[in-house]
């Protein structure tokens, strides 16, 4: 009986089409309904890339950690399909650009990494980052309501914080943050994006060799000054910090603000500084801001029942992962409340995110000072009005118009 | 009894630990590599298990000395 079922349910696998990327949202805050369909039925599935090549869909999260933490599959981005991009071709990471390099050469920028984002220097920079929040507080305050919360805080705010953690000078900051913001500003044309990129592209290189002719006490000046990196690696990895790090944490930043805004009866357990640690682990979980990552079989690897062919990719569905009910109870549901540990937002295995530990601090900064400064803060249009950034990588409000009572 | 056994090479420097058991667990300033900083024994072993499980790279365990 149980075997007859598995062979029924092997050949539905077989016969039917895989699932097509793009997916399509239905609802705010919840992963696409074809994936949330996979759930119950299969951990790992066959899909369709954008590029129009298959691979597989992993769904449930021990698949996913399972896939993460395994060697035979690669980060390599010149064997992995990207998943999203359309592009067939793409290039060997350039020198430094350690997220889509495998071990060894990945270990060794990792370490020399790893040690400028410790839980303890982070935490350091609490202070830091709420002076940076507190003075976009007040410019909110003196501005006529309503705003859009994403360009007055939620974007602003994590872009500032990794140009002072990389060194940026003060004259420049403000420039460099504008063009960081313009970098994945949805409504830049495709020029507009191309060229900002470029222009934090040089900015970095410039900086870089300047602060080889000048040594300085930041993270790029450290990074000089401990390894034989190359002014390339140097400038390379410090475009993946901007890169990986601002539009994430920006998105859960805004993303988190409108959940919270429809459910306000939470927000008290995110302004308590006793329970706001967990409350912004239960936010990571819950949002689905990445949707996923994407590693290639550099063998044929036998997963959940399935083989995976050598060169063949699977995408890891974080947000499906995050949903799991064998690990969180009632997963759709958003409660600040519960324990949210083990929550794969920051992905699993050695490629774990490198800034989790910033964008922490970010978030349990941020949050509460916003909720605390605007206590009476509401949306100023109706839910459904609100631009989500459907047709992006990484999820979120594409702005977000707040209002609040004067006092 | 129960001993915690680290793989310095393995370590990414994510921190997990160091969110999960602050009291044991610690951070190389260079490197992020995982320092352990006091005797494990004291330390409560569900919250020591939840930290070798959410290690993105394995390099903690727990294991039954004879
Ligand atoms: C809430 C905010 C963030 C989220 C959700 C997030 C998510 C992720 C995920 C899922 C990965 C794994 C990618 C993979 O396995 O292919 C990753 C890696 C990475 N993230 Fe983040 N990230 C966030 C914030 C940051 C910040 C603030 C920084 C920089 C300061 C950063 C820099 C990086 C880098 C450099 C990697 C590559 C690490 C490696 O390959 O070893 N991220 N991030
Ligand atoms: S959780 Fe694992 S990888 Fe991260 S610092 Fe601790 S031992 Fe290293």
């Amino acid at each position: 009986m149980a075997r007859a079922a598995r062979t029924a349910q092997k050949g539905k696998t077989m016969t039917s089409e895989p699932l097509t990327f793009p997916f399509t949202r239905t609802s705010l805050f919840d992963p696409p309904q074809e994936i949330l369909d996979l759930r119950a039925e299969r951990p790992i599935a066959r899909v369709r890339f954008a590029d129009g090549r298959e691979g597989w869909l992993a769904t449930r999260r021990s698949t996913i950690r399972e896939v993460l933490a395994d060697p035979r599959f690669s980060a390599r981005q010149e064997l992995r399909n990207s998943g999203f991009a359309t592009t067939l071709d793409i290039p060997p990471a350039r020198p430094g650009q350690f997220i889509s390099m495998d071990p060894p050469d990945h270990t060794r920028y990792r370490h020399l990494l790893a040690g400028q984002f410790t839980v303890r220097r982070m935490r350091r920079l609490a202070a830091h980052i709420e002076e940076i929040a507190e003075e976009h507080l007040d410019r909110m305050a003196a501005a006529e309501p309503p705003v859009d919360l994403v360009r007055a805080y939620a974007a602003p705010i994590p872009a500032l914080v990794i140009s002072d953690l990389l060194g940026v000078p003060r004259d420049y900051r403000e420039r460099f943050t504008q063009e960081i913001v313009s970098m994945s500003r949805i409504d830049a044309s495709p020029e507009e994006k191309v060229q900002a990129q470029a222009n934090v592209a040089g900015y970095l290189g410039e900086l870089v060799r300047r602060k080889r002719a000048e040594p300085a006490d930041d993270l790029l000046g450290g990074l000089l000054s401990d390894g034989d990196l190359t002014d390339e690696e140097v400038t390379n990895i410090g475009f993946l910090l901007l890169g990986g790090g601002f539009d994430t944490t920006a998105n859960v930043l805004g993303l988190g603000v409108l959940a919270l805004l429809l459910d306000p009866a939470q927000i008290p357990v995110i302004t308590d500084p006793e329970t706001v640690e967990n409350a912004v682990e239960e936010l990571l979980r819950y949002l689905p801001i990445v949707p996923g990552t994407v590693r290639a079989a550099l063998e044929d690897v036998e997963i959940e029942g399935v083989r995976v062919r050598a060169g063949e990719s699977v995408m890891v569905s974080i947000p499906e992962g995050n949903r799991d009910p064998g690990r969180f109870a009632d997963p759709d549901t958003l409660d600040l409340t519960r324990s949210a540990a083990g929550h794969i937002s920051f992905g699993h295995g050695v490629h774990q995110c490198i800034g989790q530990q910033l964008a922490r601090v970010e978030l349990r900064v941020g949050f509460p000072a916003l909720f605390r400064r605007f206590p009476t803060l509401r949306l100023a249009v109706p839910p459904e009005e609100v631009p989500l950034r459907d047709d992006m990588v990484i999820y979120g409000v594409r702005e977000l118009p707040v209002t609040w009572s004067a006092r | 009894m129960t001993r915690l056994h680290v793989d310095r090479e393995r370590c990414a420097g994510a921190g997990m630990c160091v969110l999960t058991v602050p009291e044991v667990f610690d951070q190389d300033d260079r490197d992020g590599r995982v320092v352990v900083r006091s005797d494990t024994a004291a330390a409560d072993p569900s919250a020591m298990r939840d930290a070798v499980t959410l290690c993105p790279s394995h390099a903690l365990s727990l294991r039954d000395d004879p």
